[in-house]
């Protein structure tokens, strides 16, 4: 078996339309900034992908990545916890002109609902956001004195991740705090898309370090010397 | 009516340091809250908390030397401290949600008596933005509140019931202000240190719900800083 594809243009090129793409990160730590660079150069050389649910912890920064997808028009709806960044125009804008959809949800509700989705565990309840606004509409139910939120599960047709070390067989080890939501995502969605720093042998991660196992995975393309998202705006970079 | 005299941000959050025991595990919500950690006591080593991943992390680096894949949860560059561990965003909120933490340190537009907390929406409209508040109100063994006794405009900001979104119900364990540290319990709150230039009668003007006390109100005395 061998999951390793050679280009981020190859590896995104089957979304469609209307899909639903998890996509990796916090912030721009994590983000797989080359496989949504992909998608977008793919967008404007054909009109596709566009009418995205994307799923993110948040909005995108500045005019590179996640933003430039919102501000280019490819997302219909965003599922996140935090739409707000140092540069968050492209989101605001959208948003307040009605041309954006948001679905606001607790960043620990939203992991867990990943991670739900990944384990085939349709819901389950939290104590968070409990008796707020964000509660609206949701089942709640008290175990052992204290009341609980139901929440449902949240799978995707797509996830784009980033990764540090990649082998043929999916198996990922990530870089610092850019590991967040990868693990979840990659779990949760029907095909998972991963770039890694490096593909290296099977058999040359230790099993012991392995974060997520190859199972989870369906595809590998190796960015080598990934860009980083703080580091395109300070140089006020543009992919719009 | 006006205080002349009140603590500034940084004194709110060395106060609020001195509560912190030496191990405890502590996450401090961006922005103001993220002072608390600079004013630890001597000997008092706390194991900080952010929710994107990474426990025991240490000051910010030197400017030119940041690694963007090692932030926190206000997405600033930060160092690892030995003995530093990272984990995914689920394990991270099970480690809210599940109890594990020993302090949660936010802050408030307003609090109420019960412990309700308002932080995360004026109500006002624009963007709405959550993050891990509703989270974390719910996962520390002692969640506290850092804040202005009042609002820029001098209205109250603890009251008997909030007017604002509510971030979590009935959460909050101890506030500390500019003016008082207060506890909230049976529904309550508490006064337990004021700062001795302010009288009980002129803190309660400046607070929303009746002050109780039990027992002694100590002075609140914090250094220069």
């Amino acid at each position: 078996m061998d999951k390793t594809i050679s280009t981020p243009a190859e590896a995104v090129a089957a979304i469609p339309d209307g899909a639903s793409v998890m996509i990796g990160g916090f912030g721009g730590s994590g983000a797989p900034l080359e496989l949504i660079k992909a998608l977008i150069d793919r967008f404007k050389a054909t009109g596709s992908p566009k009418n995205l649910t994307v799923i993110n912890n948040n909005t995108g920064n500045g005019k590179v990545g996640l933003a430039a997808m919102i501000e280019l028009g490819m997302v219909a709806k965003m599922i996140c916890s935090f739409p707000r960044s140092a540069d968050p125009r492209a989101f605001t804008e959208a948003y307040l002109a009605g041309k954006i959809e948001l679905e606001l949800v607790p960043q620990g509700t939203l992991a867990e609902r990943i991670r739900a989705g990944g384990a085939g565990i349709p819901a389950f309840f939290t104590p968070t956001s409990y008796g707020t606004d964000l509660a609206n509409g949701k089942p709640t139910a008290e175990f052992d004195g204290r009341m609980y939120v139901q929440e449902r599960w949240l799978k995707a047709d797509f996830a784009l991740v980033k990764a540090e070390l990649g082998d043929a067989l999916g198996n990922l080890t990530y870089r610092k705090a850019a590991r967040n939501f990868g693990p979840v995502m990659c779990t949760a969605a029907a095909r998972t898309i991963v770039q890694v720093s490096k593909i290296v042998e099977c058999g040359s991660i230790d099993p012991e370090v392995v974060v997520t196992p190859g199972i989870f995975v369906n595809g590998v393309v190796e960015v080598a010397n990934p860009a980083q998202e703080e580091a395109l705006n300070r140089a006020e970079e543009s992919w719009v | 009516m006006s205080t002349d005299i009140k603590l500034s941000n940084a004194q709110i959050a060395w106060r609020a340091a001195q509560d912190i025991q030496d191990g405890a595990y502590v996450n401090l919500g961006i922005g103001f809250p993220e002072m608390v950690a600079k004013f630890q006591p001597e000997g008092r080593q706390a194991i900080f908390h952010t929710e994107n991943g990474v426990l025991n992390f240490g000051e910010a680096p030197a400017a030119g030397t940041e690694d963007w894949d090692l932030i926190n949860a206000g997405k600033k560059a930060i160092t690892l401290r030995p003995g530093a561990a990272f984990f995914h965003h689920a394990d991270s909120f099970a480690m809210v949600r599940g109890g594990h933490l020993d302090v949660a340190i936010l802050g408030a537009y307003q609090v109420a008596q019960n412990g309700d907390l308002a932080n995360w929406s004026t109500g006002a409209g624009g963007v709405p933005a959550v993050g891990g508040a509703m989270d974390l109100v719910h996962g520390a063994k002692r969640v506290a509140v850092i804040t202005e006794h009042v609002t820029k405009k001098g209205e109250p900001k603890l009251l008997s019931a909030c007017t604002l979104p509510l971030t979590g119900v009935g959460c909050v364990t101890r506030v500390y202000t500019s003016l008082a540290v207060i506890d909230i319990e049976g529904g309550h709150f508490v006064l337990r240190e004021k700062l001795p230039s302010i009288t009980f009668d002129d803190l309660q003007a400046l607070t929303g719900a009746p002050l109780h006390t039990d027992g002694d109100v100590a002075d609140l005395i914090v250094p220069e800083l």
